[in-house]
């Protein structure tokens, strides 16, 4: 398939990106690690007129501990996560997420950043970023401005970034002592988008019971979603065998996926309840160890 | 008539420069504009993996990148895997151990396995099996392409440097 004929522009700095994307309005797009994009243009489902390529753009491939965040790089390529020591030991939620996302050569190009700017609910990380509080910085001609991840992800492949605006940066908590995660996701074959997937994050207070939790499901609407009265049933009990499968079946209750090849609702609505129980208990296992 | 983008790329150790389109695939621009036609378009929407080159060192499916991100570049393609006129151990993997039947996939598999070799040169076929996932085969169930990775890891610990 041939995408439509564009003019492609190749920034050498962040700023000639940016002065780019204001100077050719809503039809440019950004051009990253292009494996959400590219397809789309392919199937002429994308038709930007400017493609500006940001993978000269030095500085925006990082992963970094910094000032109490986990800073990532808009840029940083997937196989970097997933051959990252930094998130294998200290963000496993982040690094189940990374290795399941496409296949290997995919993730060479496809970059973080992309994943949650590209505002397409059936990508992995978005749901990651929500479970864990992340934040998203924005750089365009006004400069820099953070944006809450509940705040980022408006509807169906829109973000509340300005058109004007790259992401060039993610920033995630560090997480407190007896904190951990998991992602489960189903789907049909390797690389393909999930059937349904639910991430979490968690920390323990002191006593064991559940002092932050994050809940959030890929794929399962418009937008990542939320599942906070899941996270409400949780917030300050100890979770017991009872208590998660309550929150299980409140994350189903607040799952939305429409029924498609992969699957009727019911189906994906049973794959919540279940990746919610199992993602839950395999966070607290892992805080256990 | 679109305006032509010069790419300047290393391909297979030799220099090529070729003007195309700003929208040219690089599985076209490695096919029909520098004639390397071991590289397969297969499914064309980055899931079979048949178009699989090594650009700038990693693996990519070369069907879902422009040309003109290649420039300025270095593209390996299976035509490059053998050296001195003789087979890259993995091509001798292949051979020996019948891991391909109609042979599309094979390119695809081969470029995989090499960038898997690159990174874990002993991997258990647990590892294997993970990097060669992201290529299909419709014929040999896997695993004597398995097989194949298996006999060139230990062809190449006796000895080979490429």
């Amino acid at each position: 398939m041939i995408p439509p004929a564009f003019e492609y522009l190749r920034p050498k700095t962040l700023r000639e990106a940016v002065s780019m994307l204001q100077q050719h309005g809503d039809d440019a797009k950004i051009l990253s690690g292009g494996q959400s994009l590219i397809p789309m243009m392919k199937l002429r489902l994308a038709r930007p007129s400017h493609l500006i390529d940001i993978n000269r753009v030095t500085g925006l491939s990082y992963i970094k501990e910094d000032g109490g965040f986990l800073k990532i790089g808009g840029l940083t390529r997937e196989s970097e996560l997933e051959s990252s020591d930094l998130i294998r030991k200290k963000y496993p939620l982040l690094m189940d997420t990374a290795t399941v996302i496409a296949d290997p050569q995919v993730r060479n190009m496809a970059t973080v950043g992309g994943n949650l700017a590209h505002g397409d609910p059936a990508n992995d990380h978005p749901a990651t970023m929500m479970a864990l509080g992340a934040q998203i910085v924005a750089t365009g001609a006004k400069g820099e401005r953070v944006i809450l991840i509940d705040d980022f992800f408006v509807t169906l492949f829109t973000t509340a970034l300005q058109h004007d605006e790259i992401l060039t940066e993610i920033r995630v908590p560090v997480p407190p002592p007896k904190s951990s995660g998991a992602y489960f996701k189903l789907e049909r074959k390797v690389g393909d988008f999930a059937t349904a997937a639910v991430a979490v994050q968690l920390t323990l207070d002191a006593g064991g019971a559940v002092q932050n939790i994050g809940i959030a499901l890929t794929n399962a609407g418009a937008t990542p979603i939320r599942a906070k009265a899941a996270e409400d049933a949780l917030r300050g009990k100890k979770p017991d065998a009872a208590l998660i499968a309550q929150a299980a079946q409140l994350a189903m209750d607040a799952a939305q996926p429409s029924a498609d090849l992969r699957g009727p609702v019911e189906y994906k609505k049973g794959l919540v309840k279940e990746f919610t129980k199992r993602a839950l208990a395999r966070a607290l296992e892992r805080v256990g160890k | 008539m679109a305006k032509k983008e010069l790419i300047q790329v290393k391909v297979n150790g030799k220099d090529r420069e070729v003007a195309a389109d700003s929208r040219l695939l690089l599985v076209h621009f490695i096919r029909e504009q520098l004639g390397f036609t071991g590289t397969h378009v297969g499914c064309d929407t980055s899931n079979c993996g048949a178009c699989t080159v090594i650009l700038n060192g990693k693996s990519v499916k070369s069907c879902t990148v422009f040309a003109v991100q290649a420039d300025g570049g270095e593209i390996m393609t299976v035509e490059g895997l053998p050296s001195n006129g003789s087979l890259h151990p993995l091509q001798e993997g292949f051979k020996e151990e019948h891991g391909l039947q109609c042979g599309f996939c094979t390119p695809g598999m081969l470029m995989s396995s090499y960038a898997l070799l690159q990174k874990n040169p002993k991997p258990s076929e647990g590892e294997i099996r993970w990097g060669i996932s992201g290529n299909l085969c419709r014929c040999t169930g896997y695993q004597n392409i398995v097989k194949a990775v298996q006999f060139a890891s230990k062809k190449m610990a006796q000895g080979e440097t490429k």
